[in-house]
């Protein structure tokens, strides 16, 4: 694509999400890398598994694989224009245009056919330049009757104001299985817009879990599915916890494109301080299939804001769409028992959140411990 | 241990407790008897410090203190715990969740809860969510299972005897018998009096439209119950 052209998609407003003046941010080197704050949202630094990455502002710090079958390397390695901006376009909106014209590494997790990857690949993207643009591509291939689990975490330095657009695509192949879980954790002044978008071929399933568990100054994101091979799944839940003033608008979307598929989208928003929080979900049948979502909103604070958007579409007779919704306080009667039980107050509240939060997602034991670390922490836990 | 003075209590714009006393000395097995509704589940409920139970006078002493202020965790800390009727069903909070917490604080081996939990039969239940589709037997179980982990001073047992099938009864029996030590002082409450018999209690009373209106010999206040029904305590000459 014409950069003059992208550059001028800069300037346009994106259709969700509050404004953000991307020309602000420019990408910088790598300055430093704190390795507590990686550890407060799960990420080990001296993590040894099947495969890690570690990229700091624009610099990939760490990349490497010791599995035979298993590929783990850099958006700039890989430099494969056919495997990349298939699934997401360039001038999709200001953000992608701005990863397109200034973007910088990405991790790329490639799984060859056949192949079953046990543990966790480990994926980290930190930002500590102040004022800087983050915007990596990373791109996670599963051929053919694979299987492959992916654990990153986001998070930036404690005083650092930026802006983090990463760019996801995601190819599972026939019968193949990607479990990937995404952690962030970020601070009041970030702006965070992620760009994901997936493609599922036959028999394939797709098992998405997304966690924010700290203030931000403003977070949009939207992943994309596309089931488009018969039987293909796609289970996409998030918990989003809005703490101090964050502005955070996350939904996920699932087209069943083809006989037998299903999707199931599921989010626990739970607003405290003076978050808003939009929670948005859409499901489009445009073959027999069956899709589900689940929008819950838990209210800890009389200034915050929820806002669910549960949308389904269908275009087939067959198709089955359903959804739930609701938004709610914690039940004084619940605090009680607890608390009649000899649990302080504080605690019992924690407890209910965390409880409220837990989904049950399809991960692998492993990633459902690093769910179950994430939701204590953004619990207060 | 304990000792409630004139106690007169709100819920919901109505009086439902009306200047109730009542001691428990210590190590003292007390079997509250009455009718549905006659105010027993509400005068637990305002010993463990419901904040729905608004107290209009009198004062609940423990120990020689007065707990008419305390928040619930409170009394949890120094002692009380009740055995709920009808608990909560609390979605995501497992019920070994709360024993664990529960056992940190108390400094209780957690394998000796196991072996309770496997003694009741509701081993399969420590990582179910609190109360979430269990059986009514199952409820009462596992609030069993939590007091044996608080292992508290004065236990206030609910209506352990309702719901709970004849087999089931036997496990409860035998555990609430555990819990009942010598020095544990206890209020079980029954409108059935089926839990007596598992019980060594030293005296009943029996409350009538939120009063206690009669107390004495466990066993010959139930024969009479069971003769002649709630009515004839109405009439009773010993009211006191």
């Amino acid at each position: 694509m014409q950069k003059s052209y992208l550059m001028s998609i800069l300037d346009k407003k994106a259709p969700y999400g509050i404004d953000i003046d991307v020309k602000k941010f420019i990408p910088a080197e790598a300055l430093k890398l704190d390795e507590e704050r990686l550890k407060e949202i799960g990420i080990d630094p001296d993590y040894s598994g099947p495969g890690t990455y570690y990229q700091v502002d624009s610099s990939v710090v760490k990349r490497a694989s010791n599995v035979s079958g298993l590929k783990v390397t850099s958006f700039e390695e890989l430099n494969d224009p056919e495997l990349s901006w298939k699934l997401i376009s360039p001038d999709q909106d200001k953000y992608t245009a701005a990863a397109a014209l200034y973007g910088k590494g990405g991790y790329v997790v490639v799984v060859d056919e056949g192949v079953k990857v046990e543990k966790p690949v480990q994926t980290c993207l930190f930002m500590s330049a102040p004022g800087s643009l983050q915007a990596p591509h990373n791109i996670i291939i599963a051929k053919d009757n694979s299987e492959v689990s992916v654990f990153t975490g986001c998070t930036i330095m404690k005083e650092a104001v930026g802006l983090h657009v990463g760019i996801t695509e995601f190819y599972v192949g026939r019968n193949a299985r990607v479990n990937f879980l995404m952690i962030h954790s970020w601070n009041p002044d970030a702006h965070v817009r992620p760009r994901t978008a997936a493609i599922v071929e036959e028999g394939g399933q797709f098992v998405y879990h997304y966690v924010n568990i700290s203030p931000v100054s403003s977070l949009q994101t939207y992943p994309k599915v596309r089931l488009v091979g018969r039987n293909a799944r796609a289970h996409l839940s998030s918990v989003i916890v809005g703490k101090g003033n964050s502005n955070v608008d996350v939904g996920s979307e699932v087209s069943l494109e083809a006989p037998g598929t299903r999707a199931e989208i599921i989010s626990r928003n739970v607003a405290m301080d003076r978050s808003t929080i939009f929670a948005r979900a859409r499901i489009i049948a445009r073959a027999e299939g069956r899709g589900h979502t689940e929008c819950m909103g838990l209210m800890l604070s009389e200034e915050a804001n929820i806002v669910t958007i549960p949308e389904l579409e269908s275009s087939v007779k067959e198709a089955e769409l359903t959804h739930e919704a609701a938004v709610g306080k914690l039940k004084e009667e619940e605090i009680y028992y607890l608390t009649s039980k000899g649990i302080e107050r504080r605690d019992a509240i924690s407890m209910l959140v965390r409880g409220f939060m837990r989904v049950d997602v399809e991960l692998p034991p492993v990633l459902r411990k690093q769910v179950e670390f994430a939701t204590a922490m953004a619990a207060g836990l | 241990m304990l000792e409630i003075r004139d106690l007169t209590v709100e819920a919901s714009g109505r009086i439902i407790l009306d200047s109730v006393k009542l001691t428990v000395r210590d190590g003292e097995k007390v079997l509250l008897l009455g009718p549905n509704g006659s105010g027993k589940s509400s005068l637990m409920q305002t010993i463990m410090g419901n904040p729905s139970y608004k107290i209009l006078s009198g004062s609940i002493m423990f120990n020689g203190r007065d707990i008419t202020g305390l928040s619930p965790e409170e009394r949890a800390r120094i002692g009380i715990g009740l055995i709920f009727q009808i608990p909560p069903k609390v979605k995501g909070v497992r019920l070994m969740d709360l024993i664990e917490r529960i056992a940190k604080m108390r400094g209780i081996d957690l394998d000796e809860i196991r072996r309770k939990a496997e003694e009741l039969r509701i081993s399969h239940l420590l990582e179910r969510d609190l109360n979430v589709g269990f059986s009514g037997g199952e409820m009462k179980k596992a609030e069993l299972l939590i007091m044996l982990s608080q292992r508290p001073k004065l236990a206030l047992i609910d209506e352990i005897d309702s719901g709970v099938d004849v087999e089931s009864m036997e496990h409860v029996g035998s555990s609430l018998n555990g819990i009942l030590s010598s020095d544990t002082s206890a209020i079980v409450v029954t409108h059935t009096g089926y839990i007596s018999k598992y019980i060594n209690a030293d005296i009943a009373y029996v409350m009538l439209n939120g009063r206690i209106v009669c107390s004495g010999d466990p066993n010959s206040i139930l024969d009479n119950i069971r003769r002649e029904g709630f009515e004839a305590c109405m009439s009773c000459k010993r009211a006191i």
